[in-house]
């Protein structure tokens, strides 16, 4: 007898759980079981009893955790059914960053895949995403809107190899998330044919090193040493986006201020942050991509976890298909999150 | 129109000017002509054709896109030639493939042409208003984001992408190693798309030939009178003028080859502003060019900056407003003189030059700005302090100081050393109380460096700071630092860039700002504007409880305000602060 999707699926406090299953998928709040998407840290949290995911993500949550992250940990091979209670689940890549994957739960004949964060764009740093088809599909929306198209990242590569030998004694300081979107600029760099050193911030060193002994060739990365920042003009350092305006980065030469996001798509958030350069390369998929993928998988039904929740449900139901969004929170805390977005000049005219 | 817009797009990010210098020479050196001298065009202001209206581009757009999405998306973007660039949708509808592979351009559809720059100006100049609508749609199809924003951006004209047309003609001189004022002399005998002009820069061709009856000359600038100064300077050699609160122009009339009168008027950096007073050029009725300052006069007055600022950057230029606001020059020098160049003459004779033509014209439009008699600096500093002492009389307070020029000195472009000096009135000002601070940009975007300062006024809840201004300059690099750390330690909410930081009766920074004048304004909390303010002294020492009041802000903003109404208000007059 099929199953209905809400049988399979629901939602609790710590997240969506499976109630056939006894487990949590990226649950916010330690739980018994957690079946983890990614390495991420708003989706991998530490402190669950029991982690299922794939042998990279472990490996990631222990690099930021320690070792001890959860009670015990096992790794999830990829495309194999793995049974737990009454329902099969599979971990399929996701394309995000490296270890992710979409989580499909099947029971009764029912198939809801749980897709994480996810993109269609292709990246020498992780496996690509894998089309699985279901019942219900349940998608993240960051990109939500259609003014959201992420450009082909080589441009962007392009533009920000083009500053640098436009102003060859500026020090070009890129931010970018430590866990997926750095490697990605690296070897993108890479494969435009950068073959200088790239100077890392300590925050990126470990996660980088892990991606280098995964097989992901990047390269010559030496940490930025504390003295010789001064004399890095020229070069491209690499830090966190918290790094980009911090006192960190003051006695760079004359820097330019480059960010790799999706949001930098809107001229004003980049504006807002005081880029320079912005980058748009994103680890999320873009609008064009959210709407294809859902045609793809066959869904009739999908649910939006978090993001632009009301627009994306909005163009379902134009496609006649069923939506509905979670309103889910505790979402979009790393990546590229949703930041509070106060245009200075709106705070201005409103300032007590 | 991809490289012009990939050179906007990084621009509009760029702080800095030398960084902006150094993309527009990238630029020019790498385009070919004609695009790169259209885009010239562009970004000096100097396209001719009927800018697209706003309402024509939304239609084109809610012709292609979900009502309902679309309007979520221009609330979250918020300008409309950025959501209409974003959302606009591809060539395969609203989806891409997703093959993971490139996104495929064009399969099953004819070729889309990119067009260049020219392509656009040229059509755009051309085009019958029924076709435009039909041509921009396919110009937005066939480009990228970044293509139909610049697009978008050039045919609404709202480049707004912080270069002037004087930085834009120096990448050009950048470009030939030569200096800008030479361009400028030439540059109003020229037309897009400057083919000879790049010609020139790139030693290929002679110097264009300026067929101009009523050229543009480089203005000559002054420096600030220094303190050590006065005992270099001997007050023997100079002759003092007031250092009038306009707008500096230049008036140049000529005969064109078929003896018609050209009259034109140029701002200080060379932009042609005659279609901007009517009134002015109608008063043009020499041969030669002239140097002064642009005011309104009423009833026999000089009003204030205040005043004149409602004459400016108007789109419709109406007999009302020219009624209402009758612009005069006040003028200090001439350069030419019936053909003849007169600027190697000393200022002494030129200005008996200048003195006979205004007599001559006999217009009240056009008067002779006022020689200021002193022997001594110590005189000088009396009718700097007080002008109307030195019979300035009703104007004393559209004057901001005096200027002293060497009686020997030629009429010499840019700024050059030793001749003309400015000596500014001092400057207002006022204890305000630190409320946030901004990242800087460039060098200083670690640097929380922009401030905005408040002062106390009477509020529902007793006694509290209004925002009355934002200043980022005045201070040294080790202030900066300090300042820096000042906000970083008290920080009690952040907002993207924007840090508030701690204040109140008893605590918070105390910041001395010095400003230039007050204006009226809807868009601020306070009901005022500052002008030129900037940090004069940090405060360490002063409690934030004993700030200014707003009260203080009203009393200089009355003051300026009783000009507008000479008649009314007979006890206007009083020297500046």
């Amino acid at each position: 007898m099929a199953r209905r999707s809400t049988e399979i699926l629901t939602q609790t406090p710590q997240g969506l759980y499976c109630p056939l299953g006894d487990f949590h998928i990226d649950p916010v709040r330690p739980v018994d079981r957690a079946l983890i998407t990614h390495g991420h840290s708003d989706h991998a949290r530490s402190g669950h009893r029991s982690v299922l995911a794939t042998r990279e993500t472990v490996l990631i949550m222990a690099i930021r955790y320690g070792e001890d992250f959860a009670g015990s940990t096992q790794a999830a091979p990829l495309r194999e059914d793995i049974r737990i209670g009454e329902v099969t689940v599979r971990f399929t890549p996701a394309g995000h960053v490296l270890g992710s994957a979409q989580i499909a739960i099947e029971a009764g004949g029912t198939r809801i895949v749980v897709s994480g964060d996810y993109k269609r764009a292709s990246d020498p740093t992780c496996l690509p995403y894998e089309v699985v088809p279901c019942d219900v599909f349940i998608t993240e929306a960051t990109f939500g809107l259609p003014v959201f198209r992420h450009p082909d990242t080589r441009d962007e590569v392009k533009k920000l190899l083009d500053s640098v030998a436009l102003f060859p004694e500026r020090a070009h300081i890129v931010g970018a998330y430590a866990l997926g979107k750095a490697q990605r600029v690296m070897a993108l760099l890479r494969e435009e044919g950068y073959d200088r050193p790239i100077y890392l911030h300590g925050a990126m060193e470990r996660l980088t090193e892990f991606y280098k002994s995964e097989g992901v060739p990047l390269g010559d990365t030496p940490k930025v040493g504390a003295t010789e920042r001064g004399s890095l003009g020229g070069a491209i350092i690499v830090c966190p986006p918290s790094s980009l305006q911090d006192l960190w980065s003051r006695r760079f030469p004359d820097p330019v201020s480059c960010f790799a996001s999706g949001w930098m798509r809107v001229r004003a958030r980049a504006r807002q942050k005081g880029v320079e350069l912005p980058l748009v390369i994103s680890d999320h998929s873009d609008w064009d991509d959210l709407c294809g993928t859902i045609l793809e998988t066959g869904a009739g039904e999908v649910w939006v976890t978090h993001g632009q929740e009301d627009a994306l449900v909005h163009w379902c139901e134009t496609r006649g298909l069923q939506a509905r969004p979670l309103h889910m929170l505790g979402y979009g805390d790393e990546g590229e999150a949703e930041e509070p977005f106060t245009p200075w000049v709106a705070m201005e005219q409103s300032a007590p | 129109m991809n490289r012009f817009a990939a050179l906007l797009d990084r621009l509009a990010y760029e702080p800095r000017r030398n960084a902006k210098l150094r993309l527009l020479v990238d630029y020019f050196s790498h385009t070919p002509d004609p695009d790169r001298g259209y885009a010239l065009a562009a970004l000096t202001g100097s396209l001719m054709f009927k800018e697209a209206k706003a309402g024509l581009i939304r239609g084109l757009v809610e012709e292609r896109t979900d009502p309902f999405l679309f309007r979520m998306s221009y609330n979250y973007v918020g300008d409309l030639a950025e959501t209409v660039a974003l959302i606009w949708p591809g060539p395969d509808g609203d989806i891409r493939s997703t093959d993971g592979g490139p996104a495929p351009v064009g399969h099953n559809h004819p070729p889309l042409h990119v067009p260049t720059l020219t392509e656009v100006v040229e059509t755009l100049a051309t085009a019958s208003k029924s076709d435009l609508p039909a041509r921009i749609a396919a110009w937005l199809d066939a480009l990228d984001e970044t293509g139909r924003w610049a697009l978008l951006k050039l045919i609404t004209r709202e480049l707004r992408v912080g270069v002037s047309a004087r930085l834009a003609k120096t990448a050009v001189a950048q470009l030939g190693s030569f200096e800008p004022d030479e361009v400028e002399l030439i540059w109003h005998g020229l037309a897009a798309p400057y083919e000879e002009l790049f010609a020139w820069a790139e030693a290929r061709g002679p110097k264009p030939e300026s067929n101009n009856p009523a050229p543009f000359r480089p203005p000559m600038l002054s420096h600030p009178l220094e303190d050590e100064d006065f005992t270099k300077l001997n007050a023997g050699d100079f002759v003092g003028e007031w250092k009038w609160d306009g707008i500096r122009l230049q008036a140049v009339a000529g005969l064109a080859s078929d003896g018609r009168a050209v009259r034109r008027i140029y701002s200080r950096t060379g932009e042609d502003v005659s279609r901007a007073f009517p009134d002015l050029v109608e008063a043009l009725t020499f041969e030669g060019a002239i140097d002064g300052e642009l005011l309104i006069v009423r009833d026999g007055r000089v009003q204030s900056f205040n005043v004149l600022q409602q004459r400016l950057n108007r789109k419709a230029v109406t007999p009302k407003l020219i009624a209402d606001f009758p612009v005069h020059l006040r003028v200090y020098d001439i350069l030419t003189e019936n053909g003849q160049d007169l600027r190697d003459l000393s200022f002494a004779q030129r200005r008996k030059r200048l003195e006979a033509l205004v007599t001559r014209l006999d217009d009240p439009r056009i008067e002779l700005s006022a020689i200021v008699p002193f022997s001594s600096w110590e005189d000088l500093a009396a009718a700097r302090t007080d002008p109307d002492s030195v019979g300035a009389g009703l104007d004393a307070d559209a004057i901001e100081g005096c200027m002293i020029k060497r009686a020997d000195s030629p009429y010499l472009p840019g700024r050059p050393k030793g001749y003309w000096y400015k000596w500014k009135r001092d400057p207002y000002l006022v204890d305000a109380v630190m409320m946030y601070g901004q990242r800087g940009h460039g060098k200083r975007s670690s640097f929380y460096s922009d401030y905005t300062f408040g002062v106390w006024r009477d509020g529902p809840d007793g006694e509290e700071l209004v925002p009355v201004g934002k200043a980022y300059h005045g201070f040294t690099d080790e202030e900066l630092g300090r300042l820096d750390r000042y906000v970083r330690n008290h920080t009690v909410n952040r907002f993207g860039p924007v840090r508030e930081v701690e204040y109140g009766k008893d605590k918070g920074l105390v910041l001395e700002v010095a400003f230039e004048g007050l204006q009226r304004s809807t868009r601020h909390k306070s009901g005022v504007a500052m002008r030129f303010p900037r940090i004069s002294r940090i405060r360490w020492d002063k409690p934030a409880g004993e700030a200014d009041r707003i009260e203080t802000l009203e009393k200089i903003l009355k003051r300026g305000e009783k000009e507008i109404h000479p008649l009314k208000d007979s006890q206007s007059k009083g020297p500046p602060p």
